[in-house]
C-alpha cells in the first residue's frame, strides 16, 4: 500500500510575546506521527484542546503566522512544500473545516460547493438537501446544513486525500453515518481519509485505524478492531438501543460519554477483523475505551495537560496508574502487536 | 420546511420591510420638524434680528419705518405663530425673501445648490474611490512601510480641520505654483454662457480636493481595518485551503466583504460633507450653499435664507442616511429576510 500522507515527528509551537521583547514558545504538538495510505481511513481521536485541528491546519498549510513547526509532512513521499501545497490544495487535497464560520457570508452556498451545476445537484440531493438550498447564504443555514455543505464542498472534486476536521457535530445520527459512509466509500475507491473526531464510536465503526491523541502527541495507533470485542459487539455485551451510543472523547471523566443512550450493538458490516478492547496498548487508550458508554463510563481522574504546561517526561504520567521512574523520560513510539505505542510499559 | 418557504420571498418586498421603511420615513419627518423648530428658536433668540440689523445699517431711521419693518417681519407676533406661519410657507413653497440677495430664498438655494452639489458629488466620488483603494493598499501591505506611512497620513488628515487643508492647498497650488485659480466657481468677468466645462473643473478641483480629505482618510482607515479582519477570518483560511490564490482571495472575498461597509459608510458621511463644505466654500469663495450659509448666518443675519439652507441640508443629510440604511438591506444578504 502506498502512503499518501506521512506526518513524521511533527511538532508545533506558538511564539508568544510577554511584553514587547520576551518571546516564549508555547508547545502544542510534540513528536506526532501519523500516516494515511491509499484506500485507508484513519481517525484521529482525542479530547478537545489536544491539537487535532492544528494538525489538520498544519497539513493544509493554513497555520497562523506565529506557529513554528518541526518534523516533516510528506505527500506521496515528497516533502510538502508551499509550492506543492499550492498545486494540490482544493484538488488532490480537500479539507472539511471544523467550524461553520468557514463559509464566506456574502457568497451563495451553491457557489461555495462547486461551480459544476451537475455535480452540485447530485451532492446536494445525496445529503438530503433541497435544491433551493444552493441559492441561500450561509447565515440562512442551520448548523447541520452548513456541515453538510462543507462536506459536499470537500467531496465535489475527486480528492486523493480528504482531511476532515470534526465533520459530524450538529448532524443527526443518521446524517453523521451517511457522511461516514460517503468517506468510507471514497476510501474504498482508493482515496485516503484523515478523520479528526472526538466521536470515538463513529471512528471505531468506520475507520481502519485510529490514532489516539493526547496532549498534542499520538500515544497509540491501533486498528479500529482493537477497540471492539471478539464477537463484533461493543465490549461489555450490553444490548438494546439502535446504535445511538455516542462515545465522546473528552478526557475529563465527568463529561465522558455524551448522551450515552443505548449501546451500539450492530456489527459494523465492514467485514473487518474483529479485535478486542483488551488489545489496546496505551494506558490512555484503555482509559478512553473504559470511558465509552458501552463499557460502563469508567472515569479516569485528572485532566489533560494544557499547551504550555506539558510535563517533562511522558505526557500521560500524571494520570497513569502504571507510571514508574522510567516514565520521567518521554517514551519514543515503538511498534507493538501490529500497532504503534508511545509507552515504556505497554505490552 | 416552513423555514424554506419564508426564504422564498427574499427577492420581493415583504410587508415587514415596507413597515421598516415606513418607520424610517416617519423618523425623517420627525427629524425635519425638530430641526426646523430648533433652528427657528435659535434664530429668534439671536441678539441680531432684522430690527437691530436694520437700525445698525440705517442710523437715524424714522419710527414709522421701524414700525413698518416690525410688521413686515411679524416681530410683534408671538413666536409660535411666526413659526407656524413660516412652516406653512415652507410647505407651500414660499420660503421668503433673502435680505442679502433680494431674491426669493428658493431661487438662491436652487442656484447655489447646483454649484454645491457639483462640488460635493466630486469630493464624494473622489474620496470614495481613493479612500477605498488606499484602504486596500494599506491592508495588502499591512504592518509594512507603505501601510505605516499611509496610515500616518490618514491619521493626520483625520485630525486637521478642513479649512486648514484648504488654506494649505491654496497657498501651494494657487499662490506658489499658480496651477489653480484662487477661488470662485468661474473666471471673473466671463459671462455665464461662455464658461467652459474645463474652466469649471479647473475652479472646482481645489475645493473638491479639500473637501474629499474630510472623509477619504476616515474611509481608508475603515476599509483597512475591515480588510485586515477579513484576511484573518476563517473563510479566507478556508479559501486558501481550497487552493484559491492571492488575487482570487482579494477580489472574491476581500473586496466583496469590505465593499458593503465602505459604501454604507460613504453614504453616512454626507452630513460631514455638508459641514465641511461650509469651510471649503468659504476658503475658496466658492458660490455654493455652504458659503451662502456662512454669510447668511454670520454677517448678514439673512434669517430666511439661513433657515432655508438649514432645512435643505437636513433633507439632504437625511436622504444620505436613508440611502445608507436601504443599501444595507439591499446589498448585504445578511440583513435580508430579517425585517
Ligand atoms: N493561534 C493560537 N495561538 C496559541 N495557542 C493556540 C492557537 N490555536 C490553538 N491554540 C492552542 O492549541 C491547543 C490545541 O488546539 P486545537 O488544535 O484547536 O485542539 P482540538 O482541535 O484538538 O480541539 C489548544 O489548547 C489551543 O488553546
Ligand atoms: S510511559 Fe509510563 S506514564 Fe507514560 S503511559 Fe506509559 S506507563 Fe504511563
Ligand atoms: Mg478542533
Amino acid at each position: 500500500m502506498n502512503n499518501i500522507l506521512e506526518v513524521k515527528d511533527f511538532s508545533l509551537a506558538f511564539a508568544m510575546y510577554d511584553g514587547v521583547f520576551h518571546r516564549r514558545m508555547l508547545n502544542v504538538i510534540t513528536n506526532l506521527n501519523i500516516t494515511v495510505g491509499e484506500g485507508e481511513m484513519v481517525a484521529v481521536a482525542g479530547s478537545s484542546g489536544s491539537g487535532k485541528s492544528l494538525l489538520a491546519h498544519g497539513i493544509m498549510g493554513i497555520l497562523p503566522q506565529n506557529a513554528v513547526t518541526g518534523g516533516s509532512v510528506l505527500w506521496r513521499g515528497q516533502p510538502m512544500t508551499p509550492k506543492l501545497l499550492k498545486k494540490i490544495r482544493g484538488r488532490a487535497l480537500a479539507f472539511v473545516p471544523q467550524s461553520v464560520t468557514y463559509l464566506d457570508p456574502l457568497i451563495r452556498v451553491g457557489r461555495q460547493i462547486t461551480r459544476d451545476k451537475g455535480k452540485l445537484g447530485e451532492l446536494i440531493s445525496r445529503y438530503h438537501l433541497k435544491p433551493e438550498v444552493a441559492r441561500l447564504y450561509p447565515h440562512e443555514l442551520s448548523g447541520g446544513m452548513t456541515r453538510r455543505i462543507m462536506i459536499c464542498a470537500a467531496l465535489a472534486g475527486s480528492p486523493e486525500l480528504v482531511v476532515a476536521d470534526e465533520p459530524t457535530p450538529g448532524l443527526s445520527r443518521h446524517l453523521a453515518e451517511h457522511a461516514m459512509k460517503h468517506f468510507r466509500e471514497m476510501a474504498d475507491a482508493g482515496a485516503g481519509v484523515l478523520l479528526v473526531t472526538h466521536d470515538i464510536e463513529l471512528a471505531i465503526r468506520f475507520a481502519d485505524r485510529i490514532a489516539v491523541f493526547y496532549g498534542g502527541t499520538t500515544v497509540e495507533t491501533a486498528d479500529a478492531a482493537d477497540f471492539v470485542n471478539g464477537d463484533g459487539r461493543y465490549p461489555n455485551g450490553r444490548d438494546g438501543g439502535d446504535g445511538a451510543g455516542v462515545g465522546q472523547v473528552t478526557g475529563d471523566s465527568q463529561d465522558a460519554g455524551g448522551d450515552g443512550a443505548g449501546a451500539g450493538s450492530e456489527p459494523d458490516g465492514t467485514g473487518r477483523r474483529q479485535g478486542d478492547g483488551v488489545g489496546l496498548r496505551h494506558p490512555y487508550s484503555k482509559a478512553l475505551w473504559a470511558a465509552m458508554p458501552q463499557n460502563g463510563f469508567v472515569p479516569t481522574p485528572g485532566v489533560q495537560p494544557y499547551a504550555g504546561d506539558l510535563p517533562a517526561g511522558c505526557l500521560y504520567a500524571p494520570r497513569c496508574p502504571m507510571r514508574t521512574q522510567a516514565c520521567d523520560v518521554a517514551p519514543e513510539p515503538r511498534p507493538l502487536r501490529g500497532g504503534v505505542v508511545s509507552c515504556h510499559h505497554a505490552v | 420546511m416552513g423555514k424554506l418557504k419564508s426564504w422564498g420571498i427574499r427577492g420581493g418586498v415583504s410587508l415587514g420591510k415596507l413597515k421598516s421603511w415606513g418607520i424610517y420615513i416617519g423618523r425623517g419627518v420627525a427629524l425635519l420638524f425638530a430641526v426646523s423648530a430648533l433652528s427657528f428658536a435659535l434664530a429668534s433668540a439671536s441678539p441680531i434680528n432684522p430690527e437691530t440689523r436694520y437700525r445698525l445699517s440705517h442710523p437715524g431711521v424714522s419710527q414709522e419705518n421701524v414700525t413698518k419693518m416690525r410688521e413686515y417681519w411679524g416681530i410683534d407676533e408671538p413666536p409660535v405663530g411666526r413659526y407656524l406661519g413660516w412652516l406653512g410657507g415652507l410647505v407651500r413653497g414660499e420660503w421668503g425673501m433673502s435680505t442679502t440677495y433680494r431674491r426669493p430664498v428658493l431661487d438662491v438655494i436652487g442656484e447655489r445648490f447646483s454649484a454645491s452639489f457639483a462640488l460635493m458629488a466630486t469630493a464624494w466620488v473622489l474620496s470614495g474611490l481613493t479612500g477605498f483603494a488606499m484602504g486596500c493598499v494599506m491592508a495588502a501591505a499591512r504592518d509594512r512601510w507603505p501601510d505605516r506611512i499611509l496610515r500616518r497620513i490618514c491619521l493626520f488628515l483625520c485630525s486637521v480641520p478642513t479649512f486648514w487643508i484648504g488654506l494649505v492647498l491654496l497657498a501651494v497650488f494657487s499662490a506658489n505654483l499658480g496651477w489653480f485659480p484662487f477661488g470662485l466657481a468661474v473666471p471673473p468677468g466671463v459671462r455665464a454662457e461662455s464658461v467652459t466645462l474645463a474652466q469649471r473643473i479647473h475652479h472646482l478641483a481645489l475645493p473638491a480636493l479639500t473637501l474629499s480629505c474630510l472623509s477619504f482618510a476616515n474611509l481608508a482607515l475603515h476599509v483597512r481595518e475591515k480588510l485586515v479582519d477579513v484576511y484573518q477570518s476563517d473563510y479566507v483560511l478556508y479559501a486558501r485551503a481550497r487552493g484559491e490564490c492571492g488575487a482570487q482571495i482579494l477580489f472574491g472575498h476581500g473586496i466583496r466583504n469590505a465593499l458593503v461597509p465602505a459604501i454604507i459608510m460613504q453614504f453616512g458621511s454626507v452630513s460631514e460633507l455638508f459641514g465641511g463644505s461650509v469651510f471649503a466654500e468659504s476658503v475658496f469663495s466658492y458660490p455654493g450653499l455652504g458659503s451662502a450659509l456662512a454669510k447668511a448666518g454670520m454677517d448678514a443675519s439673512d434669517i430666511p435664507l439661513f433657515l432655508g439652507i438649514v432645512m435643505i441640508s437636513a433633507v439632504f443629510i437625511f436622504a444620505g442616511n436613508l440611502t445608507a440604511n436601504i443599501l444595507t438591506q439591499v446589498i448585504d444578504p445578511r440583513t435580508k429576510g430579517v425585517g
